[in-house]
C-alpha cells in the first residue's frame, strides 16, 4: 500500500477524532496557518524557523492527521503533509445548521408566549 | 472557531409565561415541536417524539440537568449522526451530547431570553448530515422565500 492511500485510510479511520482538541494548542494553530496556505509541507519545511525539534512537530502532525485536518502525501522520495479543510467546514456547516433550527425554534417560542 | 451557540430574544410575556412555555412538557411540546411522555423533572430522563414535519420518526431524549423556576431551564441532548430515515438508528446511548441552557431574565417589555448550546467541542467531525441538510437547507430556503415575499407584499 502506497504511503499516500495508508494516510488516506488512517485519516478516514479517525475521522471522529474531535477537531476542536486537535486546533486546542498553538504550535498546531501556527502549523495549519502554514498548511492552509494550500501547498504540501515536509517535516524540515515545517521545523524550519520553529523551536520545536522534528519529533515534536511530527507528534503534532499526527494528532491533526487523527483528526482528518492533515494527510500525509508523497511526492517523489518526500513524505509531505498538505491541509484537508474537509473537518473543519463540517464542523462549521453543523454550527450553522443547528444555529438555524434554534433560530426557528425560538421564533415559534416567540409567537406561542405572545399569543 | 466557537464551540457555542448562543441566542438573546425579548419577549413580550412575563417571565411567569415565559417559565410556563419552557418547562410545561405540553406547553414546551407545542412550539419545539415534540410529543413529550411526561413531565420534566430536574435529574430525570425525557422522552418522547418529534411532530416536526418529515423528522416524526425521530425520538425526544434529553436529560434535564437544572430547573431553577424562573431563571435557568437546562438540559443534555444527544446529537445522532444522522436524522436521515435510512441511518438514524433510535438508539441514542452512545451519541455524543450537548448542554442547552435558557436563562431568563425580567425586563421592562417581558422577558429577555438567552439560549446557550455547548459542548459542540465533543462532536465527531463526521456528523452525517448530507441528508439532513438537504431537507433543512430546502426548507430553510422556502422559509427565506416567504419571509421575503412578505416582507415586500406588507
Amino acid at each position: 500500500m502506497s504511503q499516500k492511500r495508508r494516510s488516506t485510510v488512517a485519516a478516514k479511520r479517525h475521522a471522529r477524532a474531535p477537531v476542536f482538541a486537535a486546533l486546542g494548542d498553538e504550535t498546531r494553530l501556527a502549523l495549519m496557518a502554514k498548511l492552509a496556505t494550500g501547498r504540501p509541507y515536509s517535516i524540515s519545511q515545517l521545523t524550519k524557523g520553529s523551536r520545536l525539534s522534528r519529533q515534536a512537530i511530527r507528534k503534532h502532525l499526527r494528532v491533526l492527521e487523527r483528526a482528518g485536518m492533515v494527510q500525509g502525501v508523497r511526492q517523489g522520495r518526500e513524505h509531505r503533509f498538505e491541509f484537508d479543510p474537509r473537518p473543519i467546514e463540517g464542523i462549521r456547516e453543523y454550527l450553522d445548521l443547528v444555529s438555524e433550527q434554534w433560530d426557528q425554534a425560538l421564533g415559534r417560542l416567540k409567537s406561542f408566549v405572545e399569543r | 472557531m466557537n464551540d457555542r451557540i448562543e441566542k438573546r430574544i425579548e419577549l413580550r410575556a412575563p417571565v411567569s409565561r415565559v417559565w410556563r412555555a419552557l418547562t410545561d412538557y405540553r406547553e414546551f411540546g407545542d412550539w419545539f415541536r415534540v410529543k413529550l411522555d411526561g413531565p420534566f423533572v430536574q435529574g430525570q430522563v425525557s422522552r418522547g417524539n418529534m411532530t416536526y414535519p418529515g423528522y416524526e420518526h425521530v425520538k425526544w431524549e434529553a436529560v434535564v440537568e437544572r430547573m431553577e423556576p424562573e431563571r435557568v431551564f437546562a438540559f443534555r441532548w444527544p446529537h445522532p449522526k444522522s436524522f436521515d430515515r435510512d441511518q438514524y438508528s433510535g438508539d441514542h446511548s452512545k451519541d455524543p451530547t450537548t448542554l442547552v441552557e435558557f436563562r431568563l431574565e425580567p425586563t421592562p417589555k417581558g422577558t429577555l431570553l438567552v439560549l446557550t448550546e455547548s459542548g459542540f467541542d465533543q462532536l465527531p467531525a463526521d456528523l452525517r448530515l448530507e441528508a439532513f441538510r438537504r431537507n433543512e437547507g430546502g426548507w430553510t430556503e422556502q422559509m427565506r422565500n416567504i419571509e421575503a415575499y412578505v416582507a415586500k407584499a406588507a
